[in-house]
């Protein structure tokens, strides 16, 4: 999800329920009316959903033999990292998964819980907490068919330690889903200077150019945490159309699907310590959403 | 800024979409106690249109796990035992309309009840003899004749079939609608609110207008709604003719007051729609019956209405043709003569044409004649309605197998836009024909003379109608 850098800054404290701020109330309702609103300033993830909803279907569908078609993701465990205002995981509801959301910001899972509470059958298939990864792997190991990070790797400190939490919270076999930006020449223009300086395609600031990953690199950390890269494709974003489409190249935003490997035990490189281990921040410390 | 022209960007590009998403906001209804049951989709109106739509996302294999509600008005009635006498309702089903009715088992039944295909359509001039004859190459059948309470047999039936799925609430006049804002906040609810006259209340994410020409939908939508009355009547009735024959032609005659069409129903019976002036709508519907029998074979077989100019320039022109298209004149037929009408089989009802400015809005689709309505003319009427349904289920299963939110207006404009690229120009041309055919005047006789020969004589323009 795209957060906003500016927003994590007065990540306010928990409070007790009882009382109601009503500035919390006002910045609240600015955020909620943004993500919702089809047309306002997530409109391009709210158009993402067209391309990525159907990956993550479609693969699925191609490793399940018995689904309905009418809840074609029933019995599916998906957890949503980086879910913000709950996007991605209401069509992933819908098409009948029990799906957790998570998110680092509070204000988004707030967000979330409200958009889905007019909705019964939502209502009981999503469910929302405010948290980092790391901090539901204790209690989620092996929890999780599928786990969905998308347009959340490009705002994460450490990606290994990132990689190696979903590789615990996942089943064996589980399906691991990341769509996220290219680090090239073609991104920074396009991705920054076009997007977010020029056109407004996404909120000035979110992005971090050097933090993008590039498909290679990703590749191999996910092959060498506990994870077999099968699918990666090229996306491309159409802001005449609002629309995006599939494509061969991997040069601006892709999509990855990874299988983690069978229960004998994948333990190889995740035991030795690395480097990245003697680094103190968590691996979600980074990401502002 | 870039922030300022990135706003301006935006807005230019979005501009069309802004009045569909600015919903009247009304009253908001958040009661966290008993909130109204919420369906996935409600139809309202359960005529022929509404009906096959319900049924139709009924049947629809990404729609198993959805509830649906199809609210009528009247009450339900029951079709088990058709009588043998023909209904004077009856509907010209294009094969594309059965294709529909039978993706979802409905065609099956029409069957078994009773239809008429026919194959041919002869359509003429009262003041030349200017022909135009529509024939399927092949020996598939053109159309099909039914009654409209055939249809709705069908329908039920079907509807019945998946009521686990589809609830139909008889005797449910929908008094009241509230729209949600297109984006809403914590305290208002995201549905559309519907009260029922009994004072029950419903909730939907998406609501499919399918309440006929004065729907109630469009006008609390408030979609403008372009319309006119014609200062015709149709006046039907089931009609016994002479003497038993094939009867597989649908017979249409422009007569200056109006077409005057034949639409067979069995090889003895057809069933009369006569476009006229209301006075002479009301004539008709008192004359005797041997007089009302006379009138029809005299719109069908005189010739009072020719001049001789306009019959040899008529036959100059036929000539003029022939040279370069040798197969453009085809062997007149004549229409059957009518021997009686059937007691208490007449009756009129007033013609007009309609087209909404919007087919969607935010959470609010029209289908059938609430989104358009047209002259009988061209027997397309019912026909439109389930183009509209076939393509909106489409859409709409499509959405279901993406998990989208029904009601949003993403694949709602893509329906839209497909099905008024494609009813636009066919209501336009019926209501020019129409326009077109209420004269006597020379020149434009001469036109449609000249006009209703050169579409005979080339197959492409009569395969498009």
């Amino acid at each position: 999800q795209l957060s906003l850098f500016r927003l994590t800054v007065k990540t306010p404290f928990r409070t007790s329920h009882s009382s109601v701020d009503s500035k919390e109330m006002k910045k609240f309702q600015l955020l909620a009316h943004k993500w919702w609103d089809e047309e306002g300033e997530y409109s391009a993830l709210h158009s993402m959903n067209d391309i990525r909803v159907p990956f993550i279907r479609d693969t699925l569908l191609s490793m399940r033999s018995n689904y309905h078609m009418g809840n074609p993701l029933s019995g599916v465990k998906i957890l949503d990292v980086g879910c913000g205002g709950g996007l991605l995981s209401e069509p992933l509801g819908r098409l009948g998964a029990s799906v957790t959301g998570i998110d680092p910001l509070e204000d988004n899972i707030r967000t979330a819980d409200q958009h889905k509470s007019f909705d019964p059958v939502l209502a009981k298939r999503i469910q929302y907490k405010s948290s980092s990864l790391e901090e539901i792997v204790e209690e989620s190991m092996e929890t999780f068919d599928v786990i969905v990070a998308s347009e959340v790797v490009e705002h994460v400190a450490d990606l290994e330690m990132f990689i190696r939490c979903c590789c615990q919270v996942l089943k064996p076999e589980g399906s691991l889903f990341i769509t996220t930006i290219n680090r090239t020449q073609l991104s920074y223009v396009l991705g920054i200077v076009v997007a977010e300086k020029i056109m407004g395609i996404v909120p000035e600031g979110t992005h971090e150019w050097e933090k993008f990953v590039p498909p290679k690199e990703l590749e191999h950390l996910l092959e060498s945490n506990g994870f077999s890269v099968k699918t990666v494709k090229g996306m491309l974003y159409n802001p005449l159309s609002g629309s995006w489409s599939w494509m061969d190249s991997t040069s601006l935003n892709y999509a990855v699907h990874a299988v983690k490997s069978g229960a004998q035990g994948q333990s190889g490189p995740t035991d030795a310590p690395s480097e990245t281990d003697t680094e103190q921040h968590s691996a979600t410390a980074g990401a502002a959403g | 800024s870039s922030a300022d022209m990135a706003a301006v960007l935006r807005r230019a590009v979005l501009a069309p979409l802004g009045p569909r998403l600015r919903a009247r906001p009304r009253a908001p209804l958040r009661s966290a106690a008993s909130a109204p049951p919420l369906y996935d989709v409600v139809v309202s109106g359960g005529g022929m249109v509404g009906s096959a739509m319900a049924a139709a996302l009924g049947h629809d294999i990404h729609f198993h796990g959805k509830k649906i509600a199809l609210l009528e008005a009247g009450p339900r009635k029951e079709y088990d035992h058709m009588p043998d006498s023909y209904s004077n309702r009856v509907s010209s089903i294009s094969p594309g309309s059965a294709t529909l009715l039978s993706s979802f088992g409905a065609w099956d039944h029409v069957c078994s009840l009773r239809l008429k295909p026919f194959r041919r359509m002869q359509v003429w001039d009262a003041c030349s003899e200017a022909l135009i004859i529509f024939e399927k190459d092949d020996l598939d059948d053109m159309g099909y004749i039914v009654e409209n309470d055939v249809i709705m047999s069908a329908l039920t039936k079907q509807l019945d079939a998946v009521a686990d799925r589809v609830e139909v609430f008889y005797r449910s006049r929908a008094v009241g609608y509230t729209w949600p804002l297109p984006s809403h906040s914590c305290d208002t609810s995201p549905w559309v609110q519907i009260e029922l006259a009994d004072g029950r209340r419903l909730q939907t994410k998406l609501l499919i207008g399918a309440d006929g020409h004065n729907s109630v939908v469009r006008k609390e939508a408030e979609i403008k709604n372009i319309e006119h009355q014609y200062d015709q009547s149709a006046v039907v009735a089931t009609l016994h003719l002479s003497e038993a024959t094939d009867n597989n032609v649908a017979w249409q005659r422009f007569l200056p007051t109006g077409p005057i069409a034949l639409l067979p129903l069995s090889d003895t019976a057809s069933s009369l729609v006569w476009s006229t002036s209301h006075e002479h709508a009301s004539e008709l519907l008192a004359m005797d019956e041997e007089s009302f029998v006379d009138s029809i074979n005299s719109a069908f077989w005189s010739n009072v209405n020719h001049s001789d100019f306009i019959d040899t320039a008529g036959a100059m022109f036929r000539s003029a043709i022939s040279f370069l298209k040798p197969s453009g004149t085809a062997v007149r037929q004549l229409p059957p003569s009518v021997a009686k009408v059937d007691p208490d089989s007449r009756a009129m009802f007033p013609l007009g044409m309609g087209h909404a400015t919007e087919y969607v809005q935010h959470r609010v689709v029209l289908i059938g004649d609430a989104a358009h309505r047209v002259h009988p003319l061209a027997g397309q009427g019912v026909n439109l309605g389930f183009g509209d349904i076939a393509c909106l289920a489409h859409h709409l299963s499509a959405a279901a197998f993406n998990g989208s939110d029904l009601g949003s207006l993403k694949h709602l404009l893509k329906f839209e836009t497909e099905r008024q690229r494609h009813n636009v120009s066919l209501i336009a041309a019926t209501d020019v024909l129409k326009r077109l055919y209420s004269t006597r005047l020379t020149p434009l006789v001469l036109l449609r003379t000249w006009g209703l020969q050169v579409t005979n004589a080339l197959p492409p323009v009569k395969v498009r109608i």
